[in-house]
């Protein structure tokens, strides 16, 4: 029998600190896709708020908080981030268990935004885009998710395969902020 | 050029998947007769002015949009979430 050894999808090419940004992989635990079926989406709500603690999120927001959150992914669609989903979440919604499907990068520092002005089409500055607000957008031009999760801090999701390339997206965007001093 | 997309709002023309005419919105019946779907299959109005389109927000939240717009003045009108314009 082959040993299998699990590898994070950043694995080898983060942490990254350039200037005032540093950009490092975050392991979110369990993901799983919630898909509300027709009409449920308020009792799925309630459900998640019961086992997990948040509600269901509403278009380009965030709930809960570190190790347990929901961000909305989409068109009725949100991923909860952390925990093992309640089996009572599927009354309600299709779940699908995407924990190996993305990768996450937390982008912090002084100059994130900067950073993040660079790659991303959609108005980041924090006086518009605050604490518990999402969006899914590109990402240079790859499809992805970015949510405010502190003052200067950003959650970073891209599909799994794309992890070198977000890196290396990354890094050239942090180089350039850093370079203007 | 800008949409402003119902769930994400104002976004740049770059997260959008261009489909054509929303045609597909107004689908005959099965038993609409040949000449109603030689129509939907093969024939388009050409406007110069007032179009409506579906677009795809590939690199958003995943919705078909039925967009309103105008080809001569590249204004966009409108945009609704397909589901709700085929309705
Ligand atoms: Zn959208």
């Amino acid at each position: 029998m082959a040993e299998l050894v699990a590898k994070s999808p950043c694995d080898g090419v983060l942490p990254l600190e350039i200037g005032s940004v540093a950009a490092r992989e975050e392991d979110l635990g369990v993901i799983t896709a919630l898909l509300p079926y027709r009409a449920q989406g308020a009792a799925l709500s309630e459900r998640l708020k019961a086992a997990h603690g948040m509600a269901f999120p509403s278009p380009n927001r965030a709930t809960g908080k570190a190790g347990a959150r929901a961000i909305w992914a989409g068109r009725e669609q949100a991923l909860l981030l952390g925990p093992a989903p309640d089996p009572g979440l599927a009354d309600h919604a299709a779940l699908s268990d995407q924990s190996d499907a993305w990768t996450a990068v937390r982008l912090e520092g002084e100059a994130a935004e900067a950073v993040l002005a660079r790659l991303v089409p959609v108005d980041l500055r924090g006086s518009v885009f605050k604490r518990g607000h999402t969006v899914r957008s590109q990402v240079a031009h790859m499809a992805g998710s970015v949510t405010r999760v502190g003052e200067r801090a950003f959650l970073i999701l891209v599909f799994r395969s794309m992890a070198a390339t977000l890196v290396h997206d990354l890094k050239t965007a942090m180089e350039a902020v850093a370079a203007r001093g | 050029m800008r949409i402003t997309c119902p769930l994400c709002g104002d976004r740049d023309r770059r997260e959008f998947y261009y489909k054509g005419a929303a045609v597909a919105l107004d689908r005959p019946e099965p038993d609409a007769g040949a000449e109603a779907w030689d129509e939907y299959v093969f024939l388009r109005d050409n406007p110069a002015g007032e179009t409506r389109d579906l677009w795809y927000h590939a690199d958003g939240c995943g919705a078909w949009l039925e967009v309103r717009r105008d080809t001569v003045t590249h204004a966009v009108l409108e945009a609704r979430l397909a589901a709700e314009a085929a309705r």
